[in-house]
């Protein structure tokens, strides 16, 4: 009896938010999807670390390496080292391609918390990498194979990260700024501010989002830094992110504005920015949190389709997308398939934000069934 | 009555919408540094003689290139009113004439996208409803998952692939090789017909996800309907209810959303074509942006807003035919 009396009362004591957790929580692949998201980002914020070579860092002698695996297992036995095995460069007669061949006399134990190439990240610098491979110069570990320039993939894919998992992100913080303040403002002062914006609105959504974006970024001169083309970019995706929140912002401004509690508070005396930030943003934060939520695998898919068309990220940058272009060739299509590697992860992250944001879609209204 | 007033009262609102459209476009277009003349000189940059020196700039006057940028804008304008787009510097030759003859072939293609769509959306949506939460239901609200979190580039590549290693197709494009200049025929069609499927399934992949999805929650939503259950009352057939009663009404969503598809059809298969090497407008447009060829860009660009314009009201009308509970006031 107590037990139920108590998850009685736990409901009705519950806010708005331990409501929306505890609904949450229930849908498992939503869970599982934002595991494997945070799992993600903290790898690509240790990418330098994780990664056992810079992204430039050439094997001459090493172009098209297909992927490595990591063995416990050779003719000798069982080792306590995982080790993977050298190579051997053999000539194909008719292509002159290069074959490489496992060289089973070869083994290179793989070594932790190696020193290799410096990295950093945010002020912090290193020589230190998860692992590395106690082999000659010119032999290295290539989990995910390398590339036509005989640059390890696998790093490239954890460099690439950086670009491509972030982008999307701050692309959608942004639109989230830029969409609520508008939204809010629209919603809540009406009049010709409301009109100006309704127009905007309306005249940017009447240009299709591909070309457009595709024309805006053929505008990125092809010479600035890096950090300038990254946030044009971010920007570029965000230019028409933030109407649909403006929309869905100011629609529900406008049904909350007329709800006694909002009446109340402006009888007692509060102000327009108390009324906004301390009634009727709170009231509309789920709703956005769902809409970001589901805006950031579109920006992320945007992000990589420009780069792959070279109009976004363009090389030495790297970003999912760049690496894929080198998928555009049919040859790659056949002999190197494993350069198309970056695609599974660019899969991996828009559909576990997918789920995630059907998860926050059902958790937001805690309320419904 | 009513809704010719309604048609021609949206189509009057149009008109300041198009002309900020076009500025807008304009400032796009001209935003790159430079203008396509400049990259031209930049290639040849060797040999800068005073003679080339002096054909350009001749070739800038000629096109007002010289001109300040409101002037320049309104002789774009002024000859788009005129049916002249402007002229493409890079194949020299009208940009009329260049999108007009590529123009049938993006059509072809977004309309077998979308009969493709529709054609595996309804079917898919009915069933998914019919038997929700079923095995089946499950499986295929994954696979339209997959269809959303797979972008678009991919997909092209992957059915290149297949079309390629498994069936000994052409790599890419729309014609074989004997066909590729010449005039249309039986045969040129047939051939066309045979290379066209890649593209129409590749474009129509992403929507079908999406499609399916409202199909199946707009199926879910009427079945719930009091009149439904008044249907099975009586006794009809199931079969009857499902078809003459729900999906009639289920289906008006897909309806609206119909005007829409077609401009969102052919700037999503922009990307796709140029993978696919397709002799459509989008690759052009692509090459365009690269060059700087700005009144072929420029113009692209503006014709699928109008485009999209459009579909917003063909979508409004579809609708109100599709559904005589809405009135135009």
């Amino acid at each position: 009896m107590t037990d139920v009396t108590d998850a009685g009362n736990r409901d009705y004591t519950a806010g708005q938010w331990q409501l929306a957790w505890r609904k949450f929580k229930q849908n498992k692949v939503a869970l599982g999807a934002g595991v494997v998201l945070c799992l993600m980002y903290l790898v690509t914020l240790l990418s330098g670390f994780v990664a056992p070579y810079e992204p430039d860092r050439r094997f001459s002698e090493r172009p098209f390496v297909p992927p490595q695996g990591i063995h416990l297992w050779s003719e000798r036995g069982f080792h306590w080292r995982p080790f993977v095995y050298g190579l051997e460069v053999t000539f194909d007669d008719k292509t002159g391609r290069r074959i490489y061949v496992r060289d089973n006399t070869a083994l290179y134990p793989l070594q932790f918390f190696a020193s290799g190439g410096a990295h950093g990240m945010l002020g912090f610098n290193s020589r230190l990498h998860l692992f590395g491979v106690d082999a000659p110069e010119a032999e290295g570990v290539f989990l995910f194979g390398t590339d036509r320039q005989g640059r390890d993939l696998f790093s490239r894919v954890l460099y690439g990260a950086r670009v491509s998992l972030t982008i999307g992100l701050v692309g959608v913080f942004i639109s989230v700024l830029l969409g609520t303040v508008l939204g809010v403002v629209s919603g809540y002062l009406g009049g010709w501010a409301d009109e100006l914006l309704q127009r905007t609105i309306e005249i940017l959504r009447a240009f299709p989002q591909i070309p457009l974006w595709m024309a805006l970024s053929a505008a990125i001169p092809a010479d600035v830094d890096q950090l300038t083309a990254y946030f044009s970019i971010t920007l570029i995706l965000s230019f028409l992110g933030w109407t649909t929140l403006a929309r869905m912002v100011r629609g529900k401004v406008l049904s909350l504005r007329t709800e006694e509690y909002i009446l109340a508070a402006q009888l007692m005396g509060a102000g327009h920015a108390r009324v906004i930030f301390r009634h009727l943003i709170p009231g509309v934060m789920g709703q956005i949190i769902v809409i970001a939520t589901i805006a950031i695998p579109t920006m992320i898919l945007a992000e990589s389709s420009l780069s792959f068309l070279n109009l976004g990220i363009r090389p030495p940058m790297t970003s999912w997308g760049v690496l894929l272009q080198e998928g555009r060739s049919l040859t790659t299509l056949y002999f190197h398939q494993w350069l198309l590697m970056p695609a599974i992860f660019i899969f991996l992250v828009v559909l576990c934000f997918n789920f995630l944001g059907d998860g926050f879609r059902d958790a937001a209204d805690p309320y419904s069934e | 009555m009513s809704m010719l007033r309604y048609i021609l009262r949206r189509l009057i609102r149009m008109v300041p919408t198009l002309i900020v459209i076009s500025i807008l476009t304009f400032v796009i277009i001209q935003l790159p540094p430079g203008d396509f003349f400049d990259s031209i000189q930049a290639q040849l940059a060797e040999s800068e003689s005073r003679a080339e020196q002096e054909a350009f700039d001749t070739l800038r006057k000629q096109y007002h290139l010289d001109q300040p940028l409101w002037k320049q804008y309104l002789y774009w304008v002024g000859g788009c009113l005129v049916g002249d787009f402007g002229y493409s510097f890079e194949w020299s030759r009208p940009v009329s004439e260049l999108i007009g003859e590529r123009l049938g072939l993006t059509f072809l293609m977004s309309f077998g996208a979308l009969i493709f769509m529709w054609c595996v959306a309804i079917p898919i949506g009915i069933y998914s409803a019919r038997n929700r939460l079923s095995f089946g239901d499950y499986a295929l609200t994954f696979l339209a998952f997959i269809g959303l979190c797979v972008p678009g580039f991919l997909v092209a590549l992957i059915a290149m692939h297949i079309s390629v290693f498994w069936f000994g197709g052409s790599a890419g494009g729309l014609f074989s090789h004997e066909y590729q200049y010449a005039p249309w025929s039986l045969a040129k069609a047939w051939d066309l017909l045979k290379h066209l499927w890649v593209p129409v399934v590749v474009v129509g992949a992403a929507g079908t996800a999406t499609m399916t999805r409202i199909m199946r929650t707009s199926m879910l939503d009427v079945m719930d309907e009091q009149y439904i259950t008044t249907a099975r009352a009586k006794g009809l057939a199931e079969r009857w209810v499902i078809y003459k009663y729900a999906v009639r009404v289920a289906i008006n969503p897909m309806i609206s959303i119909l005007g829409m598809q077609i401009p969102q059809l052919v700037s999503g298969s922009i990307i796709v074509a140029i993978v696919l090497g397709l002799p459509t407008t989008g690759p052009l447009f692509y090459r365009a942006l690269e060059t700087q060829d700005m009144y072929l860009a420029g113009t692209f660009l503006m014709l699928l807003a109008i485009l999209l314009l459009l579909g917003n009201l063909l979508a409004d009308i579809l609708l109100a035919l599709a559904d005589p509970r809405i009135r135009f006031d």
